[in-house]
C-alpha cells in the first residue's frame, strides 16, 4: 500500500504493465527523455529503453498512424497525446482506422491500442490546453472512451484499457494529476471496462459526473446533505462509451429524479445520450426533467473566465433544487 | 560572413531500361528467369483483362464504384514481384493487379467491390492490409508495420503504395519523417499516374519530382519509368534489398499514367485531352512488355483465352456469392458485444430482415433453441 497521487498511479500502472507485457510500447511527445510534460511516463525508457518507449518526432497523426501499424503487427502501443486539444490533428488516424480496423477487415486484425490525453480546465492553462472534448470520442463506434476519476481506479482502468483488444481513448483530468493522493495496493489490480460505480448511495436524486466533475457532484452532494439533509446518489461513470446504462437506469428507478454534470459543452454531449438513456429504461420512475450542467456552448474562453464556464458547486446545488422542486 | 554548402548537392536520378520504342539497356537489365518474365507478364495481363470486365460488370450494375488500375500494371507488379509472402503489402485503392498477384482471390475482390466488407478481409496467414481509401493514411501504418518488425527482429519489409496526389498529404510527409528517423525497412511506391482526379501533378506540387521529397526526410529518392517494367522492378529489388540488409527506407516514384478513369464515377473527358491520353497509349506498359518478351520468344499460345476464362470462372463464383445477413453488422465493431449494440442487433433480429434470405438458405429455428452466431431469431 501507498500514497499515490494520479500522475504516480498512472505512472506504476505503464510500469506494471510494461514488466507483464513485452509487447507494450510508449510512444508520443517528450515520453522518453522527458517522461512526458506531466511525468506520466516518468523513468520508463531508463528501465525498458528508447526502442519501448519512443521520443518521436513531434506529428499527431504520424504517432497515432504508426500505433495503428504496430498494433496490426501484433503490438500494443501506447500513445500520448500531450494535450487533447491537439488530437485533431490525429482524429482521422483515430476515426477512420482504430476505430474501423476490426469491422473494415472482417475481424482479421483489430487495434489494441491506447491513446491517452490529459482534458480539461482547471489549470489556468491556455487555448488547447484547458478543453474537454471526450464527445467526438464517444460518439464513434469502435471505440472505448474512459475517463478515470481518482488515482487508484486511473491505474486500474488504465491496466484494463492496455489489455483490453478494442483501441481505448483514455482522458486524465488535467486538475486531478495532483488533486489528490490515494491508497493504492502494491500489486496491479484492473477494474472492468464499461462499468460504472455508485460513488456515494442516495435516494433523493442520481447525480451522475465523470473524471474531473466527479468531485464537483460529492462536494455538491455533501452541501444537499448539510443544508437539505436529502441523500443524493451520485455515479461515476468511469467509462463514456460503452455507457453503463443499467446502472443508471437501476439508480434513476431508485431515485426518480437525475442530474447530469460535464465539462464538455451542453449540445450533443454526453449528457444529451445519458438523459435518452434514462428516458429509454426508467421513463415511468421520472419525477421531473433531467438536468444538464455542463460548460456552456462556447469555444474556449480564456481561463480568467473558465470558472464562470465550468461546472462548479452553486450550479450543479441549484439545478438538483431545482429538479428535487419540480 | 560568407553562405556556405551545408550539405553535398542532391541528386535525383532517372531510372529506364526498356522505353516505349523498345530500345533495350542491357548492360541495366535485371536477371529475371524466363518463367519469372512470363508470371509477371501473365500478372499484368490479368490486371488489365479483369480491369477492362470490371467496367462492365459496373456499368451492368454488378458491382459499385472502383477505381481501374489500366496503365499502371507495371509499376504494379514490377514492384510488388520483389516481395516475399512474409512481407507486408500495404495498398491504397488502385492496386488490383498487386493485390491479385498477393492471393487475393478475384472473386473476393469483385465482392468487396459489390459492398461486401468480407471481401476485403485478408486471409489469416495473409500480410496484406485491407485496401484504404482516405488518401495517404495508410503510409503511416506501413511505417508502424516495419517498427514492429524491426523491434520483434523479424526479417520483414514493408511495401507502401499511393498515387501522386497523396504525396500532398501531411501522412506522406509524417510517415516518411517517421521512417527515416526511425529507419525501418519499408519501401514507399508512389504511382504518379498524373492525375489526381482531376487535378494534374503540375497542380499538385512545385517540385521537379516526387522522387526528390524523400531527400528531404535523409532517405534516398528514385524517379523511374513507371511504364517499363524491367525498370521498376530493378528499383524495387534495390530498394526491397536494401531495407532488407537495414539500410532503411526508400521512395520510388514510378512515373507511369491513369490510362483510365479515376473512378467508374468519372468523367476524364471534362479535364484532360484526347491527345494526351493517345500519347500516352503510346507508352502502354503491357504492349511494351509483350514486345520484349515476343522477341524472347516467351509468349505462351492462347494466353489471352487462359486469362478470360480464369475471370469469367472467379465472376461466376462472385455472381454465386449468398446475399450478406444484415446481423453480421455487429460481429466484428468490439472483440465482445457491449450490452446496448447487442439490444440493438436483437432489435434487428427481432423484425423482417432488411435483405430477405434465399427460400430454404437457413434452417428456421426451433422454439427454445440457442441461435447460432450470425442466425437470424426471425419469426419465419
Amino acid at each position: 500500500m501507498a500514497k499515490l497521487n494520479m500522475v504516480k498511479a498512472l505512472n506504476q500502472a505503464l510500469f506494471q504493465e510494461m514488466e507483464r507485457d513485452g509487447d507494450v510500447l510508449v510512444l508520443g511527445e517528450d515520453v522518453g527523455v522527458d517522461g512526458g510534460v506531466f511525468r506520466v511516463t516518468d523513468d520508463l525508457q531508463r528501465k525498458f529503453g528508447s526502442q519501448r518507449v519512443i521520443d518521436s518526432p513531434l506529428a499527431e497523426a504520424a504517432i497515432i498512424g504508426t500505433a495503428v501499424g504496430m498494433a496490426l503487427y501484433g503490438l500494443k502501443p501506447v500513445c500520448e497525446i500531450q494535450f487533447s486539444g491537439f488530437a485533431f490533428q490525429c482524429f482521422h488516424q483515430i476515426e477512420n482506422h482504430c476505430a474501423r480496423y476490426r469491422m473494415r477487415s472482417q475481424g482479421r486484425f483489430h487495434i489494441p491500442i491506447v491513446i491517452r490525453m490529459p482534458y480539461g480546465g482547471g489549470v489556468r492553462a491556455l487555448e488547447h490546453h484547458s478543453e474537454s472534448e471526450e464527445q467526438f470520442y464517444a460518439h464513434i463506434p469502435g471505440l472505448k472512451m474512459v475517463v478515470p476519476s481518482g488515482p487508484r481506479n486511473a491505474r486500474a482502468l488504465l491496466a484494463a484499457a492496455i489489455r483490453d483488444p478494442d483501441p481505448v481513448i483514455f482522458f486524465e483530468a488535467k486538475s486531478l494529476y495532483h488533486a489528490a493522493k490515494e491508497e493504492v495496493p502494491d500489486e496491479s489490480e484492473v477494474m472492468p471496462i464499461g462499468r460504472a460505480q455508485v460513488a456515494r448511495e442516495g435516494d433523493a436524486l442520481t447525480l451522475i459526473g465523470y473524471g474531473a466533475m466527479l468531485r464537483v457532484a460529492l462536494e455538491a452532494a455533501d452541501v444537499l446533505r448539510d443544508e437539505d439533509g436529502v441523500a443524493v446518489e451520485v455515479i461515476d461513470l468511469l467509462t463514456i462509451s460503452p455507457l453503463d446504462r443499467e446502472t443508471l437506469v437501476a439508480s434513476v428507478r431508485k431515485t426518480g429524479r437525475a442530474v447530469v454534470v460535464h465539462e464538455a459543452p451542453k449540445s450533443f454531449g454526453p449528457g444529451a445520450e445519458i438523459a435518452a438513456s434514462i428516458m429509454d429504461g426508467a421513463f415511468l420512475s421520472l419525477e421531473a426533467p433531467i438536468r444538464r450542467v455542463t460548460a456552456h456552448d462556447v469555444p474556449f474562453v480564456g481561463f480568467a473566465r473558465e470558472k464562470a464556464n465550468v461546472p462548479d458547486v452553486p450550479r450543479v446545488v441549484a439545478a438538483v433544487r431545482e429538479t428535487l422542486a419540480f | 560572413m560568407p553562405r556556405i554548402a551545408v550539405e553535398p548537392r542532391f541528386q535525383v536520378e532517372y531510372l529506364s531500361i526498356l522505353d516505349s520504342d523498345g530500345n533495350l539497356d542491357t548492360a541495366l537489365e535485371p536477371k529475371l528467369a524466363d518463367n519469372e518474365l512470363k508470371s509477371l507478364y501473365r500478372a499484368m495481363l490479368l490486371g488489365r483483362r479483369l480491369d477492362e470486365r470490371m467496367v462492365r460488370l459496373q456499368r451492368q450494375g454488378r458491382i459499385g464504384t472502383f477505381a481501374p488500375t489500366k496503365g499502371q500494371e507495371a509499376a504494379q507488379m514490377g514492384s510488388i514481384f520483389t516481395l516475399r509472402p512474409t512481407d507486408w503489402m500495404v495498398p491504397s485503392f488502385r492496386e488490383t493487379a498487386a493485390m491479385i498477384w498477393r492471393g487475393w482471390p478475384i472473386e473476393k475482390l469483385l465482392r468487396f467491390f459489390a459492398g461486401h466488407l468480407e471481401g476485403g478481409q485478408p486471409e489469416p496467414d495473409q500480410h496484406d492490409l485491407p485496401i484504404t481509401i482516405p488518401v495517404a493514411t495508410q503510409l503511416p501504418h506501413a511505417v508502424g508495420l516495419a517498427y514492429a518488425a524491426q523491434y520483434r527482429g523479424d526479417d520483414v519489409v514493408v511495401m507502401a503504395y499511393f498515387g501522386d496526389g497523396a504525396t500532398s498529404e501531411g501522412d506522406f510527409h509524417e510517415a516518411l519523417n517517421f521512417a527515416g528517423v526511425w529507419h525501418v525497412p519499408v519501401v514507399f511506391v508512389c504511382q504518379n499516374n498524373q492525375w489526381a482526379i482531376s487535378v494534374p501533378l503540375k497542380k499538385q506540387t512545385h517540385s521537379r519530382t516526387i522522387a526528390q521529397k524523400a531527400l528531404a526526410y535523409g532517405l534516398p529518392g528514385l524517379q523511374v519509368d513507371g511504364n517499363d517494367m524491367l525498370a521498376v522492378y530493378a528499383a524495387a529489388r534495390e530498394a526491397v534489398d536494401r531495407a532488407r540488409a537495414g539500410d532503411g527506407p526508400t521512395l520510388i516514384e514510378c512515373v507511369t499514367y491513369r490510362l483510365g478513369v479515376h473512378t467508374t464515377a468519372d468523367d476524364p473527358t471534362k479535364y484532360r485531352s484526347d491527345a494526351e491520353v493517345a500519347m500516352w497509349e503510346q507508352k502502354d506498359p503491357l504492349t511494351r512488355f509483350k514486345a520484349y518478351l515476343e522477341k524472347r520468344n516467351l509468349l505462351a499460345e492462347g494466353l489471352e483465352q487462359h486469362v478470360d476464362e480464369e475471370i469469367a470462372e472467379a465472376i461466376r463464383r462472385f455472381e454465386a456469392t449468398p446475399p450478406p445477413d444484415p446481423l453480421t453488422m455487429f460481429d466484428h465493431v468490439y472483440a465482445e458485444l457491449p450490452s446496448d449494440l447487442a439490444a440493438q442487433r436483437d432489435a434487428m433480429a427481432a423484425s423482417d430482415p432488411v435483405v430477405p434470405a434465399r427460400e430454404g438458405a437457413t434452417a428456421p429455428t426451433q422454439p427454445g433453441a440457442t441461435p447460432m452466431r450470425g442466425q437470424r431469431l426471425t419469426r419465419r
